[in-house]
């Protein structure tokens, strides 16, 4: 838990020379007769972020959903680290060093901030018992590095505002080992001040090596932090773009008109202004 | 499986180091750094208050040894099983068919014991086996038919109000069917110890052992949780605090086993008593031997101790907890949601026949009746105690505090010659107004 103590810092190769992290192909979801994600395919490396943007409904959600073990895709296939892996549950998923922050946060809100942190992977004393103070500890140091302001330790969640939830459920995603992080709408409850610090938070981990799905429906929100961005519209993937080769209206373009930057007419490009 | 990563996370922009400070800056101070949980603290309030009208209504007979000894030993079998009701409710399930469980469980072990186990097995009357063959045989068929209920809740996805309802019903039957609607009598004496009564109970000596054990035992949890705080250069609470509580705690333990050490045998049961002793009895006026503690308390105390435990200590405890605050975020925490509500089903049912055997050996039978309607007591004594049917909220020793606020208006009401169905109305009614103010008072604290 000391800071000072900084991970091996992944070297800088070029993305295209290194195996992804995670590669999810094909994956398809229908809810009913509601094809929620229709035929999907992503990829991620070690120390890239993947700005997964779409308009409310495209399917984001429940596309990550299925890698981290929530809702299992109908049919599709992931592959992490190169091997083809199946994920029922979110054990399974936290045993690959996947880690999600959901959109929902996912925190029992009668239970304080390291009781949630640790939900599912308490701490426990020799006898087997739980270990609340050593759990509560770990919790004050990950939650004061990320929220400095942060107080409120001992009680529910339920009475904490919008922001320091979100600090909890973002603490929970990085204080264990993971490889692969996926954060739903991250800052969806966050003010000025606390989301530079998730993005500082996401730039270090990046830097660490992890491979980070970042998802919004505002491509503002992701455009400087990400290294590809991909664009999702009802259910279907429209195309995934380097960062670097295209600029924010051309995302625009993809989210709201499904259609790849080169493919927008001069009319389309007018009516995004 | 995994461990705290070192070092993922961003320098702090500030220093920000482990400090005790409580919620939100406020300082805690006076009253509220006692951290007691002040619903718990209501509860002792309204219990005194309930207490003293009675004494006052029924001419000082309420507080006496004698009727506080014996409504120490009544409550201890709804006591039992609110405990357990605690987890269900706090899980958002409900368990209705636990006075039918119990009815059931109750009936087979006073035919294991009077009829089977003598007769047919051929160990005879008063065999030392009895008893712990008895016990083993209805904890175990109490936890298979809670798990049972637990499945069909959990695995397949009937509603727990469902799946009990039928419960309620199928065991009432089955225990009337077990004995043909008789009442199986008489009980194994070892057994029947565990009932309280005129053999039931520790004794003097033994009561002020445990009265002493208990106070160790009090002072050293507290030095123990202040040993642990500090470990981690936590603030414990104030000094002064921790010496409260111990101080009350103590008290408490104290003044309940003087209580029981001061009811005493009748005359009949106290020569019996001294002859059995060898001591002598005396040419004038009586002997005075105490009661002590009884065992059906002891257990219930030792049953609230251990689900204490599970409930606030054990991973089982956090996770039904968990499930009951949010069952969405204890899925996807990884939990396996539906072995928790199985188990703590299965934990139900063996609650039942812990309550069951007491019930036996305090009737010295097991009637067809047994345990009916005593879902109703257990669900109300969870309820008074602060359980929340939203889930995610309650506690054990409430649960407990409950059962003896509803045991106390009724054996009140019994005292002062209350007919039976305007005693019904009473408790009733406390029950809904009991609700509605922790309702308000819950409504206003967030
Ligand atoms: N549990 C569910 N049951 C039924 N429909 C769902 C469920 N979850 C999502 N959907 C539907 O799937 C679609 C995609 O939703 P979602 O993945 O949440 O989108 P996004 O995260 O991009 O806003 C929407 O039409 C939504 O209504
Ligand atoms: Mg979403």
């Amino acid at each position: 838990m000391d800071v000072t103590q900084t991970a091996a810092v992944a070297p800088a190769t070029p993305v295209e020379e290194r195996r992804p992290l995670v590669e999810m192909r094909d994956i398809r979801v229908s809810f009913g007769g509601v094809h929620a994600v229709d035929g999907v395919s992503v990829d991620l490396y070690p120390g890239e972020v993947v700005g997964l943007v779409g308009g409310n409904g495209a399917g984001k959600s429940t596309l990550i959903r299925t890698l981290s073990g929530a809702r299992p895709a109908d049919s599709g296939q992931i592959l992490v680290n190169g091997e083809p892996v199946t994920i029922h549950n979110p054990r399974d998923a936290r045993a690959y060093g996947i880690e999600t922050i959901y959109q929902t946060l996912a925190l029992a809100d009668n239970l304080d901030a390291a009781a949630n942190l640790f939900l599912g992977r308490e701490l426990r004393t020799r006898t087997g018992a739980l270990d609340d103070v050593a759990m509560e500890a770990a919790t004050r140091g990950v939650i004061s590095r990320l929220n400095p302001r942060f107080k409120n330790f001992k009680v529910p969640v339920k009475s904490l505002s919008g922001g320091q939830r979100q600090s909890v459920a973002i603490a929970r995603a990085v204080h264990f080992d993971a490889r692969i992080l996926i954060m739903d709408e991250p800052t969806a409850a966050l003010g000025p001040a606390e989301t530079a610090q998730v993005r500082d938070l996401i730039t270090q981990l990046k830097r660490e090596g992890l491979g980070i799905f970042l998802i919004s429906h505002d491509i503002h929100d992701v455009f400087d932090l990400a290294d590809r961005i991909s664009v999702m519209l009802q259910g279907k993937l429209v195309g995934t773009v380097d960062k670097d080769a295209v600029t924010k209206d051309e995302v625009l373009g993809m989210i709201i008109m499904g259609k790849l930057p080169g493919a927008l007419t001069s009319q389309e490009e007018e009516q995004l202004h | 499986m995994s461990t705290p990563t070192e070092g993922t996370l961003v320098e702090p922009t500030t220093p920000a180091p482990v400090t005790g400070t409580e919620p939100g800056g406020t300082r805690r101070a006076g009253f509220a750094s006692l951290g007691i949980d002040t619903r718990l603290l209501g509860m002792v309030g309204a219990l005194v208050i309930i207490w003293v009208v009675f004494h006052v209504a029924t001419g000082g007979r309420f507080i006496t040894a004698q009727n506080l000894w014996n409504l120490s030993v009544q409550t201890s079998v709804v006591a039992i099983m609110a405990t357990g009701m605690v987890l269900i409710i706090v899980s958002r399930n409900i368990d209705l068919s636990v006075g039918s469980v119990m009815g059931f469980v109750g009936i087979g072990m006073a035919l294991l014991q009077a009829r089977i186990l003598p007769n047919d097995l051929g160990l005879g009357l008063e065999n030392p086996l009895t008893l712990p063959i008895t016990l083993a045989v209805g904890l175990l068929v109490g936890a298979l038919i809670g798990a049972f209920h637990g499945f069909l809740v959990a695995y397949i996805g009937v509603p727990a109000f469902i799946v009990t309802l039928g419960g309620l019903l199928v065991w009432r039957g089955l225990a009337w069917a077990l004995a043909s609607g008789q009442t199986v009598a008489p009980m194994d004496t070892t057994f029947r110890k565990l009932g309280g009564g005129a053999d039931g109970a520790v004794g003097e000596t033994t009561t002020w052992i445990i009265a002493g054990v208990a106070c160790v035992a009090i002072v050293l949890l507290l030095a123990n949780s202040r040993r642990q705080r500090r470990r981690v250069g936590f603030e414990a609470r104030p000094l002064w605090a921790d010496a409260a509580i111990g101080v009350a705690g103590c008290a408490v333990v104290i003044i309940a086993c003087w209580v029981a050490n001061s009811y005493f045998l009748p005359e009949n049961l106290a020569r019996a008593y001294a002859l059995r002793n060898d001591i002598p009895w005396p040419e004038e006026g009586t002997l005075q031997i105490p009661f002590g503690i009884a065992y059906p308390v002891i257990i219930a105390i030792g049953v609230a101790i251990v689900m204490t435990y599970i409930a606030t200590r054990r991973r089982f405890g956090r996770y039904v907890f968990a499930i009951g605050g949010n069952p969405d975020a204890a899925e996807l925490g990884g939990i396996n949601t539906r072995r928790t509500i199985l188990l703590s089903f299965a934990l139900m049912g063996v609650l039942c026949a812990i309550a069951a055997a007491v019930q036996i050996a305090r009737l010295n039978a097991g009637p067809s009746s047994l345990g009916t309607l005593a879902e109703l007591s257990v669900i109300a004594a969870a309820v008074i105690g602060g359980t929340s049917f939203a889930g995610g909220i309650g506690t054990v020793p409430g649960a407990v505090l409950g059962a003896l606020v509803m045991q106390s208006l009724q054996s009140g009401m019994v005292l002062m010659r209350v007919d039976a169905p305007i005693q019904d109305v009473a408790a009733g009614s406390v029950l809904v107004f009991a609700v509605a103010v922790d309702t308000i008072l819950r409504r206003r604290s967030t």
